[in-house]
């Protein structure tokens, strides 16, 4: 059968919807307690008794206004994509505030069944719903399910099913919203009806309530479609609202969110919930919460548990990361070994191992650090950050919700700015999310993670852990400092409510934490397999082409035979046999052709595309300390941050010969005369604040313009650069390298 | 008396008595369930004093100090 059902899944976030999707469609999906992680809405199949279900995961929000992105994305889909069945998701143990969402469905009309959740957790609060009652009362089917173990979701698209067969037209149900607002319903609704106006999409009476909500897409839409009945409706919803505020103090929306919650409360008070113990009772969550967000236990415990994180992630993922490291090595020497002398060789071992290998390298790390950023944000914890956050947020013209998006993007080493950059769209506040979205990528994300630990790593390897940790203070300090001067500046403008919700403390499992972290780890790998191994060989090419001139090759074969020709036959010998043991004259010889060929490999660099590049951008850059090699990386890393470290590799590997071909990049590093502590620390600083990667800046044009994704790219590197100069000055004034 | 909610204590109980914010903050203090008749109990407040997370109809809400200003409640005796 190839016909299927469309069914929209809505609800509240945190009601379990993405939960319930998952269990549905066995998708690999995110779950979080953040509101509206869900922000596209997310398409599956599956199919139950031979019949093929199309379920959409609609966002999740709490009301039909169009107020934010997700509430336009999901009232859009349902007005426009007319899905057969809608799916509400509700939260048993939170059913009155659910139902206010519900409840505008109803007036919307869409054929409904109404998945009641997290029964157990009613059931454990002591709480017991009249099922039929409440069924009976709303006019909608009700089925109860337990989206985590799965329990009655079998039931409830028998039911779905069910109710797409019976294909009944949309039923929009009518509340009374008081005399006056009534009255003024009436008329709009004869006026939109005999001018037949937008009624193809909307349901009348939903278009009166909106023109008295004053929702601005509704009323854009209707200047547009006819101006003239638009501004009737427009003055028909005036005077109502003149005279409401006039006589009662109080605003059209107001009186109508109170009687939807009236007709709520009317059914809820019919017996349809019981509490069988005092409801005042501390949940466990609030017993939690009395120590998580106390005064002073609250930071104590949020900076032990981040600090934490970094202990988990960078000690225990050490030992798979030294198996793939020798992996890649081992490969690199067997390829060493197999293949003749040439082009295909180095670009090989040069483009493609090196390049990709050192990448790859570093999954353990960010599996390691991802899991640990799902048990935070599965568990509800993450929220409690925003709410103690929100405080010191707000100072800096930002929102207790914009800690969603810097931890994404690697306030926990470890993010990635492009679904840092996408989770800003939660964020209600226009200013207060560009705020955000151009600050996010100064986090720490997991693709910096690699090189700053291996710079780490190499010159200040006893304190590995607290110079991560003060790196990613620093990187939320600057920052939170940007984003107030952009709050300031460009972006002036007043702060947006924090009106969140705390969602109670659960228990993440298994099997969520699982799809989080192999989601994200593997966007990591999928992004290393493909856009890193092509721009691998791309700047393996530019660090080849053009190759010296035949003139300049013959000078280097002739020094090396005028060489040769010094020593006797047999010493000559002796140094080409490779063997363990040389004698004293061999050992020189051999020391001496390396040293010809490293000449002339770093004259060859030198000659390519890139190394005239970094060359010359050697006179701004040495400013900071930065060397050719490291300019031609940074270059790299404009592609993507992790680059930087292939492309150090390919960069020093040719400067240097066999002999040290065993070690590793970083000890390369610590050779290098150009590279001290003082300058991986001018480098660290401006890898951390240049311009963010492409694909980022693709996103922040995607979600802004690239008006903004330039001014990023160029206010981004200039400041870091500063910076790096400051550092590399200073540090070099004082000694400290 | 009816008071502002901006002064109710840790775990004070009270009634909402009127919501007079108008516009984006007026449907979000709404959709929540915070509107007249509605009881609520402050559950806790952040280690700066603000927000406070407030126990509404079952849930957990977070509302800034100058958010609750628009809201009037009228607290329940201690017992």
């Amino acid at each position: 059968m190839s016909e299927f059902i469309t069914v929209a899944l809505a609800g509240n976030p945190n009601a379990g919807k993405t939960t319930l999707f998952n269990h549905l469609t066995g998708a690999r999906q995110h779950v979080g307690n953040y509101p509206g992680i869900t922000v596209d809405h997310k398409e599956g199949y599956f199919s139950r008794k031979g019949q093929n279900i199309r379920i959409t995961d609609l966002p999740g929000t709490y009301s039909l206004t169009a107020y934010s992105v997700e509430e336009l994305v999901a009232r859009d889909y349902l007005v426009n994509e007319q899905p057969q069945v809608v799916i509400n998701i509700v939260d048993a143990s939170n059913l009155e505030r659910n139902l206010y969402l519900t409840c505008q469905f109803m007036e919307l009309g869409v054929p409904m069944v109404i998945a009641l959740n997290m029964m157990d957790v009613a059931r454990d609060r002591g709480i017991s719903i009249n099922l039929e009652k409440l069924e009976q009362q709303l006019g909608v089917s009700i089925v109860p399910i337990v989206a985590r173990t799965g329990e009655g979701t079998d039931r409830l698209i028998d039911k779905t099913v069910e109710i797409a067969a019976r294909d009944e037209k949309w039923k929009p149900l009518s509340i009374s919203y008081g005399e006056d607002l009534d009255e003024s319903i009436l008329e709009l609704v004869a006026t939109i009806e005999t001018k037949n106006f937008l009624t193809e999409q909307y349901p009348p009476r939903f278009i009166a309530t909106k023109y008295l909500e004053d929702d601005e897409q509704i009323i854009a839409k209707g200047d547009e479609v006819n101006r003239e009945v638009s501004d009737s409706l427009k003055e028909i919803a005036g005077v109502v609202s003149d005279h409401l505020n006039k006589t009662m103090d109080v605003y059209p929306e107001a009186i109508i969110a109170d009687h939807r919650y009236g007709f709520i409360k009317s059914i809820i008070r019919q017996d349809v919930i019981t509490h069988k113990f005092d409801t005042d009772r501390l949940y466990t969550s609030d017993k939690i919460d009395k120590v998580v967000t106390n005064r002073l236990l609250g930071p104590i415990i949020m900076g032990v548990i981040l600090l934490g994180l970094y202990q988990f992630t960078f000690s225990w993922s050490e030992i798979p990361v030294r198996w793939l490291e020798s992996f890649f090595g081992l490969l690199g020497d067997g390829i060493n070994a197999l293949l003749p002398d040439g082009m295909l060789k180095s670009m090989i071992i040069s483009g493609v191992i090196d390049g990709v290998g050192g990448v790859l390298g570093f999954v353990p790390l960010i599996l390691f650090m991802f899991f640990g950023i799902a048990i935070l944000e599965d568990s509800g914890y993450l929220a409690r950050v925003a709410f103690m956050m929100d405080r010191i947020f707000r100072i800096f013209g930002l929102h207790g919700s914009s800690v969603m998006p810097f931890i994404v993007s690697g306030g926990v080493a470890g993010g990635c700015a492009v679904p840092g950059v996408m989770a800003t769209r939660t964020l209600r506040s226009p200013k207060e999310r560009m705020a955000t979205l151009l600050t996010v990528p100064f986090m720490n994300c997991g693709a910096k993670l690699p090189v700053l630990a291996l710079l780490i790593g190499t010159f200040f390897n006893e304190h590995k852990a607290l110079y991560m940790f003060l790196f990613t203070v620093l990187a939320w300090i600057v920052a939170l400092v940007a984003a107030k001067v952009l709050r300031m500046t460009v972006l002036r403008g007043a702060p947006t409510p924090f009106v969140m919700e705390l969602p109670p403390y659960r228990l993440p499992t298994f099997r969520g934490l699982i799809i989080h972290t192999w989601e994200r780890t593997w966007q990591y790998i999928k992004k290393a397999g493909t856009v890193i191994l092509g721009i691998s060989i791309l700047l393996w090419a530019m660090m080849t082409f053009p190759t010296l001139s035949q003139e300049r090759q013959q000078q280097f074969d002739q020094q090396r035979d005028t060489l040769t020709a010094s020593y006797s036959s047999q010493v000559v010998q002796e140094a080409q046999q490779d063997a363990e043991k040389l004698s004293a004259e061999a050992e020189r010889l051999k020391n001496e052709l390396e040293t010809i060929d490293r000449h002339q490999d770093e004259e060859s660099l030198r000659n390519s595309y890139a190394g005239k590049i970094g060359t010359s951008l050697e006179d701004i850059s040495s400013l900071a300390g930065f060397d050719w090699r490291t300019n031609i990386s940074l270059i790299g890393g404009f592609a993507a941050k992790e680059v930087i470290i292939s492309t150090m590799g390919t960069a020093y590997s040719m400067g240097i010969t066999d002999v040290e071909e065993a070690d590793s990049l970083g000890k390369r590093l610590q050779h290098s005369e150009n590279w001290n502590k003082v300058v991986a620390l001018a480098a660290m600083v401006f890898i951390m604040f240049y311009a963010p990667c492409f694909v980022t800046i693709v996103c922040i044009a995607k979600e802004s313009s690239w008006k903004w994704a330039v001014f990023s790219m160029i206010s981004n590197t200039i400041f870091a650069f500063t910076f790096a100069v400051v550092v590399y000055q200073v540090g070099t004034l004082l000694h400290l390298a | 008396m009816p008071i502002n909610m901006r002064h109710l204590k840790v775990n004070q109980t009270a009634t909402i008595i009127s919501v007079k914010a108008g516009g984006e903050l007026g449907l979000r203090i709404r959709e929540m369930g915070l509107v007249p008749g509605t009881e609520i109990t402050v559950k806790g407040k952040a280690p700066l004093y603000d927000p406070v997370a407030l126990r509404v109809m079952g849930g957990t809400l977070t509302l800034r100090n100058n958010e609750a200003d628009y809201i009037t409640v009228e607290p329940h005796e201690t017992k």
